[in-house]
């Protein structure tokens, strides 16, 4: 299983004399405490592992690397992260493993001197209890051909493996990055040998990662930061995508992908892959044309610039209208006498203004987001006055209305929702702590605890999210806490919390939150004075519910499963020839066209998103959210110009075809039309609820495929599509640049995209690659009503809610690979816009959802699954028709 | 007996119960009153510095009473004591001037404990065994305790590696069965004493498996120096002790939850033995064994441990009550860890698969 949690680690470089100036420079000069603040510096902008490196010939480099590692253990800040003990020198690495509690990595260690030394470090590092990097260096020196790296760090693996006893997954290979587009033929494939010996170590040398300095890459265009910075956001891309799981590379200062102006990305391209002869010479000849950075462009003035400053940051505040804040808000703050007195002044007071319009319903959510973008980068401006004014006093005066931490759960990569409430918050004058997405427990307890929050919000989209968020709960008791705990997300629900979360959380209350809109009248009524009272009604209101849940559960009549099987769908089989894919096994859709996806969006949930309620494009006759849902409308719409204009997305997608047959509720699938060899396994679960007025069927998904006495020749499809690759980066962009309107919009929209991706594939699939509709001729809009034949149903949807079976899924299409699509542990798919499924082509086949099931059924299941029986209970727990009672309580 | 069938007896014994430590030793000394003349001996009589509450040197000056604690706490129920040197190292021991009797005060002390292992295991026919214990010493190898020279350490990680080296030397040849790493607030000098312990190992040809035992300093949940437990774990793991866990400083209710994220990430066995709760006002630890036993039983129901003791303030009757509530609970199962990439500064790192 895969999680993508850390699936790059950014290993922060300005810690190192050899790739600093300005750090040599303070290490020369003995200002450690400068020196210091790069490292905090490093770690506050995120680098996972700080690299130290005191290699320096007029240093004393191991009194140095002592110093400053023993200084960094004083500071939390910085020493919370791992450190790189970073030298050419073996003597420095041990001195500086001497100094470091947490376990390191060092950086490296090669067969350059021969076996017998480097098993002797080796041995030395494991004993010390830290990670390795191995250079591909041995005897003769660098290994500088595909094969010399894949020689040398097989052997360096079995040695160190099979020898040392060092644990595979402690190990990091370091195949050498060197210079490309330097002249010399020799060093046009340096590039594609690195991205292969990469590909090649993660396929042959289990658990190891690959890691390298990326900056040698570009040493040719020294001078020229843009062509380098491109080149290294070219390179990692591809390196990445080989996998690549590690690098020194300084984070900040590298360009997305997808921002890259396509022309110097492609000449870019040509250099590292090695795709043309003349590569080189065309990016030498490009680079002159790429030394400045991109001209922004001017407004005119308009009337209410005139307007005094209190109402200009007003207007800018409700219209959304960030191109003056800054000027404005610096003239603000000359008015002042402090920087917080603006704040506090005319930029609260604005947003006054916007949080009774959105009560009062005048303005709506996206309107709302973008005011919040506004009054981020107003205090983004003030903030380092405020710091200034804060140590000259040494009194911190900021004063919240809470402090709330938000959390997308652990395995869920989902968090548009999360990041509107975060909005709706912070305009409501709440500190809101973001911690992201897949946030394991124990960092949400962390933060808790350490920053002192007063409310903790959990988040999630899955299923199987919703087990994690009872687990957070329990922890949050056992820890004793007594905070309110918000639960939100799409598959949340106030019975789930009243049920399954409230028990487990006794010293706090836990609180569904419906939606983003109330997310600030529940926070200010849980820290109000009236709180007592609020939770007490809400804790009633639980009991209540699980009460009344308890009794439905013993009221809702279930048939067994053996009469609801009896009762299976029936497909009129001998009247049916199954149709015959044009093709069996996989194909790959790399670089899908975004362009051409576009009509296929179905717009009435990317409104829902923004809980703007109506059918796509009648709300625009709306009086009340037709022109703000407009306005958003037309947004969206410049967006995606943009979005395909500067391909900042990249839309991958997989599909196969198998030969299947029903076996019971089971659909094998084979690996070829002779049907003897099983190669895969598809579960599908049945619905079994009593049903007392009509006679319809007990469908299960298995039912659409022909079973073996009918003697047909039937097929099973699946994809996996995404177009989010990249989504992530465009979401940090517009993160970094405190503009959440543009982050949230941009996740909506690749989320759409993803969704018309599948739309367009199961299109093309009925008329070319399965072909059974070779002449379907519908609208858009027919498609977004289903107006067709054949099914694609998603597992974790209703009629499959086992996640799980996605990971058959994905390695019969061997997605991951194919797309780039991960999944998480908890079965999510990350990026987070990314769709996959069964395709069925039965004319009968259909939609349904599976309802709660009976224990006879999880049982079956889990039997014929190979699972335990609680491990079944587990990942159908929101379909489970009946309590795993004395089991749970055993946990 | 060799070594590595002790370390198959623990380990059977280990996945059929859970296993009990023994209790406090100072708070036994504490009991029998001892004045300066008693500490000193013979032959310690003319020393020149003051030699009251230095507990180890009772080893040699009242090795009775030392091996009549060990053997109570045996009586009690105890599968494993600690050897009574916890600040038995040339480190620790120089606050006395002592530093040249750390060899001796490991050998004898693992002998007297030995004695009373072999005498109880004979007289109730149950394996016992001897854990000798290494303490923290009393200087610390990633804090400065200077405020304003931060960079400065009052002890370096070589000099610890060579103090817990002597003690290891000691403590072998004295014939404990496992060496007890422990009350580690900075885990930094733990890595010193696990680098010692496996260098004398080797020297010797021998292999003692490890217990690694952390000290959660305060209801930050971290150790003093300032990590958290699943970092420690990470930090120590490449040793593959045989058991890791905490003790001292909290009593078993404040160290429930700490235990509970180590046994999360710990592949291997997992060991608590708490104080007897926190200081009431008089600096005493005054949890009853019944209170204590009852917490501890329900860490055992609950699949939290492995192997359970005490810490300060706990005596033969705690033992004896904590004994009682662990016998027949299931021993915690090992969860499984996926090998990943773990690293840790003061907080812990995992890369993806």
């Amino acid at each position: 299983m895969t999680n993508a949690a850390a699936s790059f680690v950014n290993i922060g470089e300005r810690t190192n004399v050899t790739g600093s100036a300005k750090f040599r420079k303070l290490i020369a000069n003995g200002d450690y405490a400068a020196a210091l603040d790069i490292a905090r510096e490093q770690v506050a902008n995120g680098a996972q592992i700080i690299d130290v490196n005191m290699d320096e010939g007029l240093l004393d480099s191991e009194g140095a690397m002592v110093i400053f590692l023993n200084l960094i253990a004083s500071e939390p800040d910085i020493a919370r992260v791992p450190i790189m003990i970073d030298s050419s020198k073996w003597s420095i690495i041990e001195a500086g493993l001497k100094c470091v509690q947490g376990k390191a990595i060092v950086n490296s260690i090669s067969m350059k001197e021969g076996e017998g030394p480097f098993r002797i470090h080796a041995e030395k590092v494991r004993r010390y209890g830290a990670a390795v990097v191995v250079m591909a260096f041995d005897e003769t020196g660098q290994a500088d051909t595909y094969q010399r790296r894949i020689d040398i760090c097989a052997r360096a693996y079995r040695i160190l493996v099979d020898e040392v006893g060092f644990p595979p997954e402690d190990i990091v290979f370091d195949p050498n990055i060197f210079p490309v587009a330097t002249g010399i033929d020799e060093h046009n494939n340096y590039g594609v040998d690195f991205i292969e010996a990469t590909r090649w170590i993660k396929a042959n040398l289990p658990y190891a990662h690959v890691s390298g300095g990326v900056s040698n890459l570009s040493f040719s265009f020294r001078g020229n930061e843009s062509v380098r910075a491109a080149m290294h956001s070219v390179f990692l891309y591809h390196a990445i995508a080989a996998g690549m799981d590690m690098g020194i590379v300084n984070a900040g200062a590298l360009p997305v992908y997808d921002d890259i102006d396509p022309e110097l990305r492609e000449l870019c391209e040509d250099v590292i892959l090695n795709r043309r002869p003349d590569g080189t010479e065309r990016l030498l000849e490009a680079a002159q044309r790429y030394k400045g950075g991109p001209v922004e462009r001017k407004e005119t003035e308009q009337e209410w610039r005139a307007w005094p400053v209190d109402k200009r940051l007003e207007h800018a505040l409700v219209a959304g209208i960030t191109e003056f804040i800054e000027a404005d808000t610096e003239e603000a703050r000359n008015r002042s006498t402090r920087a917080l007195d603006v704040i506090e002044g005319p930029l609260m007071a604005g947003m006054n203004v916007v949080g009774d319009l959105f009560g009062s319903g005048k303005m709506f959510l996206p309107q709302v987001v973008k005011s919040a973008r506004v009054m981020k980068q107003a205090v983004a401006w003030l903030m380092p006055f405020m710091e200034e004014e804060k140590r000259l006093s040494g009194v911190d005066e900021s004063s919240s209305a809470g402090r709330i931490l938000l959390a997308t759960v652990k395995g869920d990569v989902h968090d548009i929702g999360k990041n509107i409430v975060g909005v709706v918050l912070q305009c409501n004058n709440f500190e809101v702590i973001d911690l992201g997405v897949m946030v394991p427990l124990t960092k949400i307890i962390e933060t808790a605890r350490a920053r002192k929050v007063d409310i903790v919000g959990l988040s999630g989209l899955i299923t199987p999210s919703l087990d994690e968020m009872v687990t957070v709960a329990a922890e949050l008791e056992r820890e004793g806490f007594d905070l309110p705990l918000l639960i939100g997300g799409a598959t949340t629900s106030r019975v789930h919390t009243a049920v399954k979360i409230s028990p487990h959380y006794h010293r706090g209350q836990a609180v569904h939150v419906i939606d983003a809109s109330r997310a600030v009248g529940v926070a200010a009524s849980l820290l109000g004075a009236g709180k007592i009272a609020y939770m007490e009604n809400i804790r009633r209101e639980y009991i209540k519910v699980a009460d009344t849940h308890a009794r439905g559960l013993a009221e809702k009549k279930r048939v067994p499963l053996a009469k609801a099987r009896a009762d299976r769908f029936k497909i009129d089989w001998p009247n049916y020839t199954p149709p015959r894919p044009t093709f069996l096994g996989t194909r790959a859709f790399l670089n899908y066209p975004v362009a051409e996806l576009i009509p296929y969006i179905d717009w009435t949930p990317f409104f829902a998103t923004w809980e703007m309620v109506g059918t796509y494009p009648l709300l625009f006759d709306d009086p009340k959210i037709g022109p703000p849902a407009k306005a958003l409308f037309d947004d969206a719409q410049a967006m995606l110009k943009q979005m395909v204009a500067e391909n900042w997305l990249t839309a991958n997608g997989v599909i196969g075809f198998y030969p299947a047959t029903a076996i019971g509720d089971d659909i094998a699938l084979y690996e070829d039309e002779t049907r003897t060899t099983e190669r895969a396994r598809l579960y599908t679960l049945r619905q079994q609820i009593a049903r007392s007025t009509d006679r319809r069927a007990h469908v299960a998904l298995a039912d659409f495929v022909a079973p073996r006495e009918t003697g047909l020749a039937d097929f099973v499809g699946g994809f996996a599509v995404t177009a989010g690759i990249g989504e992530e980066a465009v979401a940090e962009r517009f993160n970094r640049a405190n503009d959440d309107y543009s982050k949230i919009l941009s996740q909506a929209l690749s989320d759409r995209l993803a969704e018309a991706f599948a739309e367009r594939m199961h299109q093309r699939v009925r008329r070319e690659f399965w072909a059974y509709a070779a002449d379907e001729t519908l609208s858009p809009a027919d498609l977004i009503r289903e107006a067709y034949d054949g099914i694609r149903p998603a597992p974790g949807y209703p009629a499959q809610p086992d996640h799980t079976e996605k990971r058959t899924l994905f390695d019969l299409l061997d997605a991951e690979s194919a797309t780039g699509i991960k999944l998480t542990e908890s079965f999510a798919m990350w990026p987070g816009s990314s769709v996959s499924g069964l395709y069925f082509a039965h004319p009968d086949s259909h939609y349904f959802g599976v309802g709660k099931i009976d224990e006879d059924q999880a049982r079956d299941y889990a039997a014929r699954k190979g699972w335990r029986v609680e491990e079944a209970e587990r990942w159908l727990a929101p379909i489970l028709g009946y309590e795993p009672g004395s089991r749970e309580a055993a946990e | 007996m060799s070594a590595s069938n002790t370390a198959s007896l623990i380990r059977a014994a280990a996945a059929k119960r859970v296993l009990v430590l023994d209790g406090a030793m100072g708070t036994m000394i504490q009991e029998l009153k001892l004045t300066e003349a008693d500490f000193r001996g013979e032959r310690f009589r003319d020393w020149p510095r003051d030699l009251k509450g230095n507990n180890d040197l009772l080893i040699l000056t009242r090795p009775d009473d030392i091996e009549a604690i060990h053997r109570a706490y045996f009586e009690a129920g105890a599968d494993i004591v600690e050897t009574n040197t916890f600040s038995s190292t040339s480190i620790a021991q120089a606050d006395y001037g002592m530093e040249g009797l750390a060899y001796e005060l490991n050998f004898e002390g693992a002998r007297l404990a030995k004695r009373a292992a072999a005498t109880v295991t004979k007289a109730t026919g149950r394996q016992r065994f001897v854990a000798g214990a290494i303490g923290p010493t009393n200087r610390m190898a990633s804090i400065s305790p200077d405020v304003s020279n931060p960079g400065f350490r009052a002890v370096t990680f070589d000099d610890l590696r060579l103090a817990y080296a002597e003690a290891t030397r000691g403590l072998v040849d004295g014939g404990a069965d496992l060496i007890l790493i422990e009350t580690i607030f900075d885990t930094l000098n733990a890595k010193a004493a696990l680098v010692a312990v496996e260098e004398v190992m080797e020297e010797k040809g021998v292999e003692l498996p490890i217990m690694i035992s952390g000290t959660i300093t305060d209801l930050s949940g971290r150790t003093l120096s300032g990590q958290t437990p699943t970092a420690f774990w990470y930090s120590l793991r490449h040793a593959q002790p045989l058991t890791v866990g905490l003790n001292c400083a909290l009593g078993a209710r404040e160290m429930r939850a700490h235990i509970a994220e180590i046994g999360r990430v710990a592949d291997t066995l997992v060991c608590a033995y708490p104080n007897a709760g926190l200081p009431n006002e008089f600096g005493e630890y005054d949890e009853s064994p019944e209170a204590m036993a009852t917490m501890l039983g329900e860490f055992a129901r609950s699949g939290l441990v492995n192997v359970v003791g005490g810490c300060c303030g706990t005596t033969p009757d705690h033992i004896r009550a904590i004994a009682a509530a662990v016998e027949g609970v299931p021993p915690r199962k090992l969860p499984e860890v996926a090998p990943r990439m773990r690293l840790s500064g003061l907080e812990p790192f995992e890369t993806a698969a």
